[in-house]
């Protein structure tokens, strides 16, 4: 069974094989017996089993939903009723949300169990999932490495064969790099395809929910429920959600595929470059031809990313405060001292630094040389893409400059950190839909991700053309040794 | 652009933040090496060019001005660190 894809799963619960119950068991024993990887901050058996055993019975009543049933891990950002929802954070270690995120109804509505909230870097601001208070998160390739990050503890859970399927969120390469780093598929949305509502806010004009699962199949069947206009997301968009699953097996002869000469340069892992050669090698069997594309400002991605996406964590972040809800600092003498002691023991030294660049980045005096500076390049960026679209319906390139690396060797160095994610920032900044999908192994045996980016709103063509790949190859398919 | 320790105890004290001399001195470090990287924005002309706040310009929604949201008070202050009698409370402010 733990071998079985979401859409098998769904397959066998309608054949009556396995109940969601047994399903839900069987997670979670692998989760327990594999707890040494540390993917989840939170587990809670007994409210797992009960919506288990709800959807059984919606399952013996005929329900609808290919998902019903289905245990999926969900990233610890999802506020979800009732749940623990740390954010990886000390400051929200009592947290214990009092309302649904709106993917967290989704899924309650459509039948699908929560197998608990998995770790994550503090308040998604990470690339190695070492920021989490609760500790870092092992590479089930090797665990004397990172699974990357920010959606960690998502990416371990799902190649350990611990959940079936998660949630991750993508603000910067969040979902896509951990999926590449562990050999999965990896999906971030178009900005505005799926609801924030109750999704904890670390950047909110890059943020975004998407699915990580071992298959553009499954990948699909989560988006067909996570997508959706939503009135409480300020920022939804109102678009019909298309049926994912219908455009997976088109035909991609012809498909034009966009490669971006500065994906492929000076930083690129020379066996990172081999596999991503050998995977466009395989579109183009399948019929895809490929053009050269150029995004000119990419390198201009990773500073202006790292002036915007501060400055809103710093204003998103003032919420916490010791007043409302999560940690109150013991000792303090007034408010003031109230706020800045909560908020000096509640956040981790990474969330601190970022705090304090974009209130750097937003005060008097550097507003224009800094922020605006940045909202400028991002245009610059955004219209690259425009550009090099007129080209191709999709763009691919590397996911991560390397692959998997060891648990320490960048967390002293965040500048070294933050280039892990020279080749995934700049889609969040224009707001496309991308993918990570596994593309093959390096020398070091470790897996290797491929990313699709394609046009705003267009994630039927990326994940029609992971499809296409994936009946064709089997790297989705391999397994790390010990969680067979 | 460097930043010195009072320009990092000023910045900490707007975000709030209570920090030791000794981590003004490791945050005045790695603050200023992650301006350095921010600071390669600076190569690039930028004049004339709008600035683009989010990717979707369309504009923000209107939505009816109705009540969606029941009164839950009760239930957010199960998990506030302090209440009573309904209230937040905290450090007395006014004197």
């Amino acid at each position: 069974m733990i071998e079985k894809t979401v859409a098998e799963l769904s397959a066998a619960l309608r054949r009556k094989e396995i109940s969601s119950v047994e399903l839900a068991r069987l997670f979670l024993e692998r989760i327990d017996k594999y707890k040494d990887l540390n993917a989840f901050i939170t587990v809670d058996a007994d409210r797992t089993l009960s919506q288990a055993k709800a959807s059984d019975e919606r399952l013996a009543r005929g329900a609808n939903n290919p998902l019903t049933g289905i245990p999926v891990a969900q990233k610890d950002i999802f506020c979800a009723d009732g749940w623990r929802t740390t954010c990886g954070s000390r400051i929200l270690s009592n947290f214990v949300a009092p309302y649904n995120a709106t993917t967290v109804d989704k899924f309650n509505q459509a039948g699908v169990v929560c197998l608990g909230k998995t770790n994550m870097d503090e308040f998604a601001m990470g690339s190695s999932n070492e920021t989490s208070y609760y500790g870092v998160v092992k590479n089930p390739w090797n665990p004397a490495l990172v699974p990357g990050g920010s959606s960690g503890g998502s990416a371990a859970a799902v190649v350990a064969r611990l959940a079936p399927a998660a949630t991750g969120t993508d603000t910067g390469g969040s979902i896509r790099q951990p999926a590449a780093l562990c050999n999965l598929t990896g999906l971030k949305p178009s900005y505005g395809r799926v609801s924030r509502y109750g999704m904890i806010a670390f950047a909110s004009s890059l943020d975004q929910g998407g699915p990580i699962a071992r298959t553009a199949e499954d990948a699909a069947l989560l988006l067909n429920v996570m997508a959706g206009f939503d009135p409480r997301d300020s920022t939804s968009v109102d678009e019909p959600v298309p049926d994912y699953t219908q455009s997976l097996n088109n035909d991609i002869k012809g498909l034009r595929i966009g490669l971006p000469k500065e994906y492929f340069s000076q930083g690129l892992n020379p066996e990172v470059m081999k596999v991503i050669e050998s995977a466009i090698a395989e579109f183009k069997k399948l019929g895809a031809r490929v053009v050269d594309v150029t995004l000119p400002n990419s390198q201009l991605a990773i500073p202006c990313y790292y002036v915007l996406a501060p400055a809103e964590a710093s204003s998103n972040l003032s919420r916490f405060d010791g007043a409302r809800y999560g940690l109150r600092a013991k000792d303090y003498t007034d408010l003031m001292d109230m706020y800045c002691k909560t908020r000096a023991e509640g956040f981790g030294a990474e969330v601190k630094r970022r705090i304090m660049i974009g209130t750097y980045a937003l005060s008097a005096g550097y507003y224009d040389a800094y922020y605006l500076k940045a909202q400028k390049l991002r245009r610059l960026i955004a219209e690259d893409f425009r550009k090099a679209f007129e080209a191709c319906e999709v763009i691919m390139g590397p996911t991560s400059p390397t692959t998997a690396f060891k648990i320490g060797e960048k967390s002293d160095d965040p500048v070294a950190m933050y280039l892990s994610d020279i080749y995934t920032i700049s889609v969040n900044l224009a707001g496309l839909p991308g993918m990570s999908i596994p593309a093959g192994f390096a020398a070091d045996g470790l897996p290797v991700g491929l990313q699709l980016i394609g046009q705003y709103f267009n994630e039927s063509r990326l994940l029609n053309a992971a499809h296409c790949y994936q009946q064709a190859t089997d790297w989705h398919k391999r397994i790390p040794t010990g969680f067979e | 652009m460097s930043l010195t320790r009072e320009q990092v105890r000023k910045i900490a004290l707007l975000a709030r933040l209570h920090i030791t001399e000794q981590e003004s001195i490791a945050y005045a470090e790695t603050l200023s090496r992650i301006l350095g990287l921010i600071e390669q924005m600076n190569a690039v002309n930028t004049d004339g060019v709008a600035p683009m706040a989010h990717p979707n310009e369309a504009g923000l929604r209107w939505r009816q001005d109705a009540v969606t949201e029941s009164n839950q008070r009760e239930k957010f202050q199960r998990i506030a660190p302090a209440v009573e009698a309904g209230l937040y409370l905290v450090p007395k402010v006014i004197e």
